[in-house]
């Protein structure tokens, strides 16, 4: 279903080349769930934007249902990113919008109904725990429920790809443990996940596969791995 | 209407809204830009009128050296009249002249006892000659210089006026053209403001134009309420302009009619209200909705 091919990135700071990703190869299945753990600046990150196509990789090709994703021209990129769900690792909510809206827009991008939307929209608010904060802004919601807000954003449109990047980073135990329950459920009714993280606990009690990069490199990549630095 | 076109509307209005600092801000800076370029339209009635009033009073006269006979008057006439550049004649005979010189100097003892002094009339019948526009008026006193009845002339007026009418006329080229220079000038500096006002607004949204981009919108779906954002102020600025214009109009045209009489500055901009409201509407409407766009292009790259 996705494809990694010898995929490559090299950032440019000043006169000194910085590599994040180097020749990483892997495939993820249909249905699949994957951690992707590693140390902060292992390119957990750029791997997730060379994904939905926010860069261009230096070399390699990454393939989504046997297209290359950098070949697709950009007025055609916005139907490809609605297959995917990401929860950004800086939330990435719109600041002028309530939460409700803000998990509405990824819906009337698609031109769902306004009936639809609605139904939706307070089905997964509740899933999140956000109900009673659907009409805040986002500066007006603590960390956690940012997050929180975010997966939702991520999960409405019932994307085949969610893309997670630190989704649990605010969380406290409690709220972490459910959310990566939600994960799971929603990994369980056939959707493709793809986890990034650096929490030990989560990684080791899922028993779901583990890809492991230190340095811009894969250095393991086990079905049912463990957290091991 | 389509659900989208309402979201999109909507969701400019929203922005509008709650953006409402930044949003009075660049109304602000509208105001003052279609304020300019109305008042230079004003002003250009103004000074069109003016010129039209000048023109109007300037004109010339033929003194006769004894009083002509009817059959000369005539013929001369007949002869001015040919000229394609001669729109008015009055001819004004020796005792016409008289009764206008008292009828102007009632009261003015020294020049009613020189008058009296002088005994008989002193004046000359003279010929009173419009043109159709000040510039031809060389052209008529040159025919004039050689023409049959020269001899019966004493003087053409013309000489005598031709470095007031010529000061004149350079004066009013020379407003004219610093004005059209000016508003070029101040038109360009009003624009480059309300640009730049709405490049900072959206400046402002370049991050969530960038998210809006990696959760799936199309550009026309985040490019829209920005537009529409744009298009809102830009109205709200015309109005306001327009009120302002009525009400300061309304007060002072009566003032503006004293200075330049017949001008009628206020039934002029009603008179061309439409004309007023489109050019306003081009220059809000569309300079919020040109600036958006324009601005927006870097950021929707994503």
């Amino acid at each position: 279903m996705i494809s990694f091919q010898n995929i490559s990135k090299v950032y440019q700071a000043g006169t000194k080349p910085i590599v994040a990703l180097s020749n990483v190869s892997f495939e993820v299945q249909p249905g699949e769930f994957v951690s992707v753990v590693g140390r902060s600046g292992a390119g957990k990150t750029t791997l997730l934007k060379l994904f939905l196509a926010e860069e261009r990789p230096s070399a390699g090709h990454i393939v989504f249902e046997s297209q290359d994703i950098h070949q697709i021209k950009p007025h055609h990129l916005p139907k490809f990113r609605r297959d995917i769900g990401v929860v950004f690792q800086d939330y990435k909510l719109l600041p002028s919008k309530t939460t409700y809206e803000n998990i509405a827009y990824v819906l009337e991008v698609m031109g769902a109904s306004d009936a639809d939307i609605a139904n939706d929209v307070v089905r997964v608010l509740d899933l999140v725990g956000l109900t009673n904060r659907a009409q805040s802004f986002p500066e007006e919601l603590s960390g956690g429920e940012r997050q929180r807000a975010a997966i939702a954003r991520a999960l409405v449109h019932q994307p085949k790809v969610i893309l997670a990047d630190e989704p649990t980073g605010n969380l406290d135990p409690y709220h972490t443990k459910d959310i990566i329950k939600l994960l799971t459920r929603i990994n369980e009714m056939g959707t493709t996940v793809i986890l990034a993280t650096h929490n030990q606990d989560i990684i080791n009690s899922l028993e779901k596969r583990v890809i492991t990069l230190e340095e811009g490199k894969i250095i393991r990549d086990e079905e049912r791995g463990r957290f091991t630095i | 209407m389509n659900a989208s076109l309402k979201r999109v509307i909507k969701s400019g209005w929203q922005g509008f809204r709650r953006n409402s600092g930044l949003s009075l801000a660049t109304v602000f800076i509208m105001i003052m830009a279609i304020s300019l370029v109305t008042a230079l339209f004003l002003l250009q009635k103004t000074s069109n009128h003016l010129v039209a009033t000048l023109s109007e009073k300037v004109d010339m006269a033929v003194y006769f050296a004894e009083e002509p006979s009817l059959d000369e008057i005539t013929t001369i006439q007949a002869e001015l009249t040919s000229l394609p550049e001669v729109k008015n004649l009055e001819y004004i005979s020796k005792e016409d002249a008289l009764a206008k010189f008292v009828d102007r100097h009632q009261g003015e003892e020294v020049i009613m006892d020189s008058l009296e002094e002088v005994g008989g009339n002193p004046l000359l019948s003279s010929l009173n000659i419009k043109a159709f526009e000040a510039t031809q008026y060389a052209a008529i006193s040159s025919f004039i210089d050689s023409s049959s009845f020269k001899s019966i002339i004493a003087k053409v007026d013309y000489n005598e006026k031709k470095p007031a009418i010529d000061k004149l006329f350079s004066l009013t080229s020379t407003i004219s053209n610093t004005g059209i220079a000016l508003s070029i000038v101040l038109a360009i500096v009003a624009v480059l403001i309300a640009f730049n006002t709405v490049r900072i607004a959206i400046y402002n949204s370049r991050d969530e134009i960038e998210t809006m981009r990696l959760v799936g919108a199309s550009n026309w779906f985040i490019r829209g309420p920005f537009l529409v954002q744009g298009m809102i102020g830009g109205l709200l600025a015309v109005l306001i302009t327009f009120l302002v214009f009525t009400a300061a109009l309304w007060f002072l045209s009566p003032k503006i009619d004293i200075v330049v009489p017949g001008l009628h500055l206020f039934s002029y901009f009603f008179g061309s209200f439409l004309m007023v409201i489109i050019l306003q509407l081009a220059a809000g409407v569309g300079l919020g909705a040109v600036a958006s766009w324009l601005a927006m292009r870097k950021y929707l790259k994503v």
